[in-house]
């Protein structure tokens, strides 16, 4: 994974939860170009534990003067996001990767609909930025339960192809309005919780979409869990994977090599076999097929967990 | 370095050849005395000084020559450039990268000015200068992607990436071994991999895809592949089938040596910026087996290789019909003494 050592050039505070923060080159120089819905991964050093979250870039895709992602805190979540809430300051160097695309636009499309809930706007932030120069037609509603949480709306264009959905407000999306009134060669894109990304697929499939057209981004935080043990089948060493880490993290601390990626259970580099397996493997990836999943022979260290007896990977 | 280009053909008269120095820096694709399929991918970050591997485009003393029959091929079959109306985007990512790439390797050679979007390109071997503004296709005298593949050795497609799959849906293809832009276009990796024999089963093909939906930009990657071509033909298509299929019954023990060449592709991977395409270089290299045996290690690894490759290999190469002709000529080459590891000569 190649990456670079960036400057925090600028941290605002977008809502409650939400703060944006910039990352510039520390001798000014241009960073890579990239396309809308690309993500990087960024490294936080937290007391001891060596955290690699992934965040996607909202900053204009042309644009290489800097990168910019919004991050919203999760206190329940394993401590990445509170990191950057609570211990990156103005100037600090952190390490960032080169900016990756796992949900990208499908260029052919007549017109790009994009379903945004909650802090799943970020990846069109960029994608927006990208359609404008290439001058494509789109529309883009996003989904918040208050003014006061849609951290969005200050970094949304103010244009009449952009529809904002406030529940609180008595103004919820309409998915069958939005699917039901869209010209042949429509892509539709999805990112937000998991309910959402089901509704749009359930109201698609009502209303005849096919399923190549319908495009969700499926990344997601490594979960948290309870404590477990596994088993490394070539040392016989055993590694315990904390609550609040994930099972990578723990191989990544005791320097066993393991490739990654997007570290969100999407790309699939992480794939390592499992040797033997008494318990469950908790699939949280979206890599594994339906039945690689249930020969428990395979499992995707960076967002899945175990509970049981003994794992034995082929590490 | 100055490159003495050469003035020669790739069909008719076959004026083709290569310097002693092009001998040497040929890439034998053998690193060992047997071959199958695999999953033989490693980074394009360079590689040893003067070979093919130092640069990211390698230019050679058969740059000029080669962009002059391509132009021929082009204008007796336009459709061996084609690029889907989605793919505009990606052929100015590959624009951008490859005169990049050749400025700053080559400066002897090329250059390139750019204020904004206004760019100043010189490409000194062929005679152009070229003031354009990027991003905009009305400024150039074609598309983005014919443009700069018309200035650069080697076959291009261009993949898009959706759906989990990589799409042939832009490409110039003018020196490729006997398989077609415009039957394959629109097909996705399985697809135009299907005539391939041995490698499916072999999980080769599901393998680098795998790898390659996750290509990183700035992190590029190779591979070498091979085959046999009678005459130093670059035109070696479905397309034209009829001009160059007859020519391997001229195969004999008398001229095997002069008349049979082995064909290297070093095909490189790069992710593409504002596409998110990935661009596939199929850059081909010739070299005569009399000129080969001239570097001994050659000679003793490339006889092993062809009388110890499995039929259906040399069927799907095309040469089974000569390889017994091939074989004897290259037998008195092999003395049986153990080869080095490695592709390059002792
Ligand atoms: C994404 C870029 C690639 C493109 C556009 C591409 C295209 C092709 C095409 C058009 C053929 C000829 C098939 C025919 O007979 O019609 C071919 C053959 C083949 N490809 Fe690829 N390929 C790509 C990447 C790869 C990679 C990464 C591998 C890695 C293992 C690979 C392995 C092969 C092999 C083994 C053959 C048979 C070649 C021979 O024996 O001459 N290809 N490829
Ligand atoms: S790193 Fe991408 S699936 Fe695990």
């Amino acid at each position: 994974m190649t990456s670079r050592l960036l400057r925090v050039s600028a941290i605002e505070t977008l809502s409650p939860l939400v703060t944006r923060f910039r990352f510039e080159d520390p001798e000014g120089a241009l960073l890579p170009l990239f396309s809308g819905g690309a993500h990087v991964v960024v490294e936080m050093p937290d007391a001891g534990v060596l955290r690699r979250n992934a965040y996607s870039l909202i900053s204009d895709p042309m644009d290489g003067s800097g990168y910019e992602i919004a991050v919203r805190r999760e206190d329940g979540g394993r401590g990445g996001s509170r990191f950057m809430h609570t211990k990156v300051a103005l100037g600090d160097l952190m390490r960032i990767s080169a900016p990756v695309n796992l949900f990208s636009l499908d260029l052919r499309a007549k017109k790009h609909v994009m379903i945004a809930g909650g802090i799943g706007i970020t990846p069109f932030l960029a994608q927006l930025k990208q359609l404008a120069r290439l001058q494509m037609p789109f529309e883009l509603h996003y989904a918040a339960r208050s003014r006061a949480e849609a951290a969005g709306l200050a970094l949304l264009p103010a244009s009449p192809q952009v529809h904002v959905h406030v529940s609180e407000e008595g103004n919820r999306m309409d998915l069958g309005a939005i699917l039901g009134s869209q010209p042949l060669g429509t892509h539709v894109y999805t990112c937000g919780p998991e309910g959402l990304i089901e509704a749009v697929a359930e109201t698609g499939a009502r209303l005849g979409w096919p399923k190549t057209v319908l495009h969700s981004e499926v990344f997601m935080a490594p979960p948290p869990g309870a404590p477990f043990d596994v088993t490394l089948a070539k040392t016989g060493k055993v590694v315990t994977v904390g609550p609040h880490q994930s099972l990578l993290e723990a191989l990544e601390q005791a320097e066993v090599e393991v490739e990654w990626m997007c570290r969100g259970g999407a790309c699939g580099r992480c794939e390592t076999g499992v040797h033997a397996c008494h318990g469950t493997i908790e699939h949280h990836d979206h890599w594994l097929s339906d039945d690689e999943r249930a020969s428990q022979t395979k499992i995707m260290p960076c967002v899945s967990r175990f509970t049981g007896e003994t794992l034995v990977l082929d590490l | 370095m100055t490159i003495q280009f050469h003035d020669e053909t790739f069909r008719d008269d076959y004026t083709f050849h290569n310097s002693p120095e092009g001998i040497r820096r040929f890439p034998f694709p053998f690193d060992q005395d047997s071959y199958m399929y695999s999953v033989n991918l490693e980074p394009h970050a360079g590689g040893k000084a003067g070979s093919p591997f130092e640069k990211r485009f390698d230019v050679d003393e058969h740059y000029v020559a080669e962009m002059r029959d391509r132009a021929i091929t082009l204008a007796e079959d336009p459709l061996r450039c084609q690029s889907l109306p989605h793919m505009e985007l990606a052929g100015w990512d590959f624009l951008e990268l490859v005169m990049v790439s050749k400025s700053e390797d080559y400066p002897e050679l090329f250059m390139l000015n750019r204020d904004g979007d206004r760019w100043h390109w010189i490409n000194r071997p062929l005679g152009i200068e070229q003031r354009f503004t990027f991003l905009d296709a009305t400024t150039l005298p074609c598309g983005p992607m014919e443009y700069i593949t018309r200035q650069t050795q080697g076959d291009h497609a261009l993949l898009d990436q959706r759906d989990g799959n990589l799409w042939m849906d832009a490409g110039m293809v003018t020196s490729q071994a006997d398989w077609s832009l415009d039957f394959d276009i629109g097909m996705n990796f399985f697809e135009w991999h299907a005539p391939v024999p041995k490698a499916h089963e072999l999980g080769v093909f599901q393998r680098a895809l795998k790898f390659l939906l996750n290509l990183q930009q700035g992190a590029p990657s190779r591979r070498l592949n091979w085959t046999m071509t009678v005459n130093p033909r670059l035109d070696t298509s479905p397309e034209n089938y009829h001009k160059w299929g007859p020519e391997k019954r001229t195969v004999a023990p008398g001229n095997v040596g002069a008349k049979q060449y082995l064909r290297v592709e070093l095909q490189t991977l790069w992710r593409l910026p504002r596409s998110n395409a990935i661009a596939f270089p199929i850059r081909c290299y010739l070299c005569s087996l009399e000129d080969l045996v001239t570097v001994p290690k050659w000679g003793r690894r490339l006889h092993r290789v062809l009388r110890d490759l499995p039929d259906e290999l040399a069927e799907y190469k095309g040469f089974a019909v000569n390889r017994p002709v091939i074989l004897d000529y290259l037998a008195p080459f092999d003395d049986g003494a153990p080869t080095s590891p490695g592709i390059f000569p002792d």
